[in-house]
């Protein structure tokens, strides 16, 4: 059983990974990866109040959502959304879990808020304007691989556009010790049911058994392994190689995503 | 959508353990909310729906690194009604992999984090060796457990959309199912008292100080309850008895509006409303009772209540069952579609508990008592924080 969409755009952000363009020639492997910390655009698409209160995932998430809606040139209006990730806000959690373990457990509503793993997708909806429906999914290492499912799904079966976004931040620590992220890292394609005059490329998507593909360039390769939107290394590679590949991805075990690349430029 | 059979439900609340006491409460309209005495909590002049005997009933040896209130609420709940079993004779029909499993939760094992952060290394701030993240904390904990403990080899995911949660999985799973990846889901919501959402919502003075009574003039805020509801999905069999029930549509909207505040319109709640009527094929006449989102507080009740007067006018008898069972949060969706089926299969409205005195400024027909009507089809809804919103419609099959 394959689920087929149509790739109209890309969003990337990642540690000397600062957006698709500039990715596409490291991943190529044409320029050499030179790892630095991550650079985050300001969420200038939120009204001022909501753009001071927003974590580090939300810029991310509204930043490679941004990107890749800009490079497919679609009405954020009319996508379905998904969005993956292992993890909510770190540095928010982190805060609430000290505020209650401390004398006084007062929370800020605004901490509140933003505690709930849909906090992207919701200050995605106050910035897009989209009304459309909104899925937030959380498979541990496995979430970019379920993230891609649902949107697989939603494309083939509802027959709408949908953005998948993918993201996470690291904790701080005492956290980061028993989840350590290296960086924060964040993707987004624009999954379409047919083929337009935009369209990068055609995915086919299934289940299969078997070890995902590793990267050979060590540094990117551990950002794969270490990050679980960063999963999606190889489906990238290969759009930056532009040519027709398949591509295993990490899922849950024992099964991972075989994903058909076949380039339409 | 083609429609799909749930083919086995449970669901476990401060009403009680399992369909039968769920039922006797609801039939005895009879509610489940108390004081707040939960953990170390004494500050919060709040009642809560608290889960009977959830710490009584430690995990099985071979499940001990998931060991936390939300997963032995989850394993609670699998005990109830035979669902294991079923489970296992759905395993038995399709498969190990061709069994999904999607759960919504809000939050997942935090007490274990939030516990873990007292006992912090004074010298070196470090969590407790005996804290593990991946099985309590992380928000896909308690499906990892679930398939885990049924060793699952399907899809499987955690929805995590606040409170619309575990009615948006009925959505992805019905989705899984048509596109032929899977054959059957596991889906539901297991969502468990923690002190993140008692503080949380005090902070936002959303708590109601007696339990909350969902549509009252004088309502004032929500009273959090925790519940474990699973429900099996699969394609119908060629004929099934007239009691069993069906899921006919699903319908998922954003509200783009406000963090922590609904649309003043219902404009989003319309939305999902009237995307899970198409879903059902369905017009709105076609609709028998609405188990209301129904949070009891004063803004989500109105704007509500605005939406389902622009669809159905005041025709439809409708309430919110949280009077009862408090509001579960990622769970809701879960249990309230276990209500619903429940109200299908027996042939009965439930009365909404706690509220004595019906907002007159909302211009729906509130149903306080039970009625004693049989639904053919009823409408359940779900939203939550961030502007998420989910209606699903269930039907009798006969």
């Amino acid at each position: 059983m394959k689920l087929t969409a149509y790739l109209d755009g890309i969003g990337l952000l990642g540690p000397d990974l600062d957006n698709w363009d500039t990715a596409q020639p490291i991943l190529a492997g044409a320029t050499d990866y030179a790892p630095r910390a991550i650079v985050v655009p300001p969420p200038l698409a939120l009204p001022p109040a909501e753009r001071r209160r927003v974590g580090l995932p939300v810029k991310i998430a509204l930043a490679v959502a941004q990107e890749a809606i800009a490079t497919a040139q679609a009405d954020a209006g009319q996508l379905a959304s998904v969005f993956a990730s292992s993890g909510a806000d770190g540095d928010n959690c982190d805060v609430i879990c000290r505020t209650l373990a401390s004398e006084d457990r007062q929370l800020s509503p605004t901490r509140f808020h933003n505690s709930v793993h849909n906090a992207p997708a919701g200050y995605w909806g106050i910035a897009s304007g989209a009304m459309t429906p909104a899925t937030v999914l959380c498979a541990y290492d496995g979430s970019f691989g379920a993230g891609l499912l649902e949107a697989m799904s939603q494309v083939g079966v509802s027959a709408t556009g949908t953005l998948l976004v993918a993201y996470e931040a690291p904790y701080p620590e005492p956290l980061h010790a028993k989840r350590p992220f290296p960086a924060a890292f964040g993707l987004a394609l624009v999954l379409m049911p047919q083929q337009g005059p935009h369209t990068l490329a055609c995915l086919q998507v299934e289940l299969a058994a078997g070890p995902a593909d590793h990267l050979a360039n060590p540094d990117l390769e551990a950002l794969r392994r270490q990050i679980p939107s960063a999963r999606s290394l190889p489906l990238l590679q290969a759009l930056a190689r532009g040519h027709a590949a398949r591509v295993v991805l990490e899922y849950l075990e024992p099964l991972s995503l075989a994903v058909e690349v076949q380039p339409c430029r | 959508m083609t429609p799909l059979h749930l083919s086995h439900y449970t669901a476990s609340s401060c009403l009680g353990h399992g369909l039968d006491a769920t039922l006797a409460a609801l039939r005895q309209h009879r509610g489940g909310l108390a004081p707040c005495r939960f953990e170390t909590v004494r500050d919060l002049a709040t009642c809560i729906g608290e889960v009977a005997q959830v710490d009584d009933c430690p995990l099985p040896a071979a499940f001990a690194e998931y060991e936390c209130r939300n997963n032995r609420l989850a394993w609670l709940g699998l005990q109830q009604d035979g669902f294991n079993a079923a489970v296992e004779a759905a395993i038995a029909r399709h498969g190990r992999r061709r069994v999904g499993v999607f759960l919504g939760t809000s939050t997942a094992g935090i007490l274990q984090a939030e516990q873990a952060y007292r006992r912090r290394d004074p010298a070196s701030g470090a969590l407790p060796d005996d804290f593990i993240y991946r099985t309590t904390h992380n928000t896909y904990s308690v499906a990892d457990f679930v398939r885990h403990c049924f060793r699952l080899e399907g899809p499987a995911m955690v929805v995590s959309t606040a409170c619309s949660s575990s009615a948006k999985v009925f959505a992805s799973a019905a989705r899984m199912l048509a596109s032929g990846l899977i054959d059957a889901a596991l889906v539901g919501g297991v969502d468990s008292l923690c002190l993140t959402t008692l503080y949380g919502f005090n902070s936002l003075e959303l708590l109601a100080p007696e339990p909350c009574r969902p549509f009252d003039a004088g309502r004032n805020g929500i009273s959090i309850g925790e519940a474990a509801a699973f429900i099996l999905l699969e394609r119908p069999a060629h004929s099934l008895d007239a009691g069993a029930v069906l899921l006919l549509g699903t319908g998922e909207s954003s509200d783009a509006h406000h963090m922590s505040s609904p649309h003043p319109e219902g404009l989003g709640a319309r939305m999902a409303m009237a995307a899970a009527l198409q879903s059902a094929s369905l017009p709105a006449t076609g609709i028998d009772y609405i188990n209301l989102h129904g949070t009891a507080t004063p803004s989500n009740d109105a704007a509500e209540g605005k939406a389902v007067a622009a669809l159905f006018g005041d025709r439809v008898p409708c309430n919110s069952t949280k009077g009862a069972t408090g509001h579960t949060l990622g769970a809701a969706g879960g249990l309230e579609a276990v209500i619903s089926a429940l109200a299908l299969q027996h042939g009965f409205l439930p009365g909404g508990v706690n509220t004595r005195q019906v907002d007159p400024g909302i211009p729906i027909q509130y149903l306080t008592d039970n009625r004693d009507l049989a639904p053919a089809r009823v409408l359940s809804n779900s939203f939550g924080f961030g502007g998420t919103n989910c209606s699903l419609v269930l039907g009798r099959a006969g």
